[in-house]
């Protein structure tokens, strides 16, 4: 799917560009278009070096609530949510505590932590995985979860609208926790139908290659 | 409950990284030694999500210079408006899943045009706060364990973010029906 998405992106941005200079009798848009491919591959690079010194933080403090029994304790207490969520994953595994530990980062808005245990979660996530290139279906449902946003509080937001002199910046708490919990809801329902559609499904006889 | 919200938010990391190291020096953990372990893998993992990152930002960045979202607009206005979906939030809708700054650039312009307490800026702020910046967070996760095929989280990640911004407008609709 991310092959089409991103071919797609591609060739519509050269399309719409050059129509529009073309229409225009200029070369603006081409030249923008050109301007963002460098810029973007420069903050992408910008972006991984600047995750260097959480995610170390984040994985040292990770690795400490393993060793402690930390992170096997958070998953057998929620082990009833998480063994209907993610059934391949065997009960006390670390990926478990990895994927509790980001949701709950996720849900105080610790952007900084959540990264880290986010791909803390993926690597162990990958560990159980029959096939290396191909996403699980823990991994999918994984995924849903945390792009379904399960923040508790849109601090950020919040933060824009105080700083915009609004009255109540708090008004959006409310509306925003009931909109996270129907989109989370239909993240979980949209990853947990879709894992079955046979366009879907892993292959099961190239899955048996591997030995 | 502004004021609770905040002081979660501000003791929730010392909290937790002293909280950890305390548990585990507890079990007996050579705390010291068993953090820097983990942290040798931070630099790996950062820079093993580069190309992904790049190949997602760039095409992400060039669909947007070359106007993919406005065009994606005035494709969707109409369907939208028979959905009785306020036009002033789909430029946002769009532009949320593929970039978080770009995203909440959009929202500083309708907190400022609309005005904070509007409705307009409510949905906004809401919207922000139930969806995600989906494409990132799919290509940093999955590039950092380098799983290309990634079967139907896009498709779910999507539809996630679409009930988010529906229920957004919903909600508001609902909530400030006096704005």
């Amino acid at each position: 799917m991310l092959n089409y998405i991103w071919l797609t992106l591609l060739v519509l941005s050269l399309a719409l560009a050059a129509w529009k200079d073309i229409t225009l009798g200029n070369t603006q848009a081409m030249k923008a278009v050109t301007e963002a491919a460098i810029d973007s591959s420069k903050t992408a690079v910008t972006l991984s070096l600047g995750l260097i010194g959480v995610m170390s933080l984040w994985l040292g403090v990770m690795r400490l609530a393993e060793k402690g029994g930390l992170v096997e304790a958070l998953g057998r207490v929620l082990r009833p949510v998480l063994s209907w969520l993610f059934p391949e994953v065997p009960a006390g595994h670390p990926a478990l505590g990895a994927i509790v530990m980001n949701t709950a980062a996720n849900m105080l808005g610790l952007a900084n932590a959540a990264t880290p245990l986010g791909l803390k979660a993926m690597e162990e996530l990958q560990k159980l995985n029959p096939r290396k290139d191909t996403a699980s279906n823990a991994m999918c449902t994984f995924l849903a979860i945390n792009t379904s946003s399960v923040q508790l509080v849109p601090a950020t937001a919040v933060a824009l609208m105080a700083a915009a002199g609004a009255a109540q910046p708090t008004a959006i708490i409310g509306s925003a926790l009931i909109a996270t919990s129907i989109s989370t809801l239909v993240g979980i329902t949209a990853v947990k139908t879709l894992e079955r559609l046979p366009v879907f499904r892993v292959s099961e006889t190239r899955a048996e290659e591997k030995p | 409950m502004r004021a609770l919200v905040e002081i979660i938010s501000v003791w929730a990391i010392p909290l937790m990284i002293v909280g950890i190291a305390v548990v585990a020096a507890l079990r007996r953990v050579p705390v010291y030694e068993e953090f820097v372990e983990g942290a040798k893998e931070g630099f790996q993992t950062a820079i093993r999500i580069i190309p992904f990152l790049v190949a997602m930002l760039v095409a992400i960045g060039m669909f947007r210079a070359a106007g993919g979202v406005d065009a994606l607009t005035t494709l969707v206005q109409p369907l939208l408006s028979w959905m009785n979906f306020p036009a002033e939030l789909l430029p946002l809708s769009l532009m949320r899943p593929l970039s978080g700054s770009a995203s909440m650039a959009i929202f500083g312009e309708l907190v400022k045009t609309h005005g904070p307490d509007s409705l307009i800026a409510r949905m906004a702020g809401t919207l922000m706060g139930s969806t995600e910046t989906t494409f990132y967070v799919i290509a940093v996760y999955f590039g950092s364990v380098a799983v290309t095929r990634t079967r139907h989280a896009v498709a779910a990640g999507l539809l996630a973010d679409a009930a988010g911004v529906l229920a957004s407008v919903w909600v508001c609709r609902w909530l400030f029906a006096g704005l």
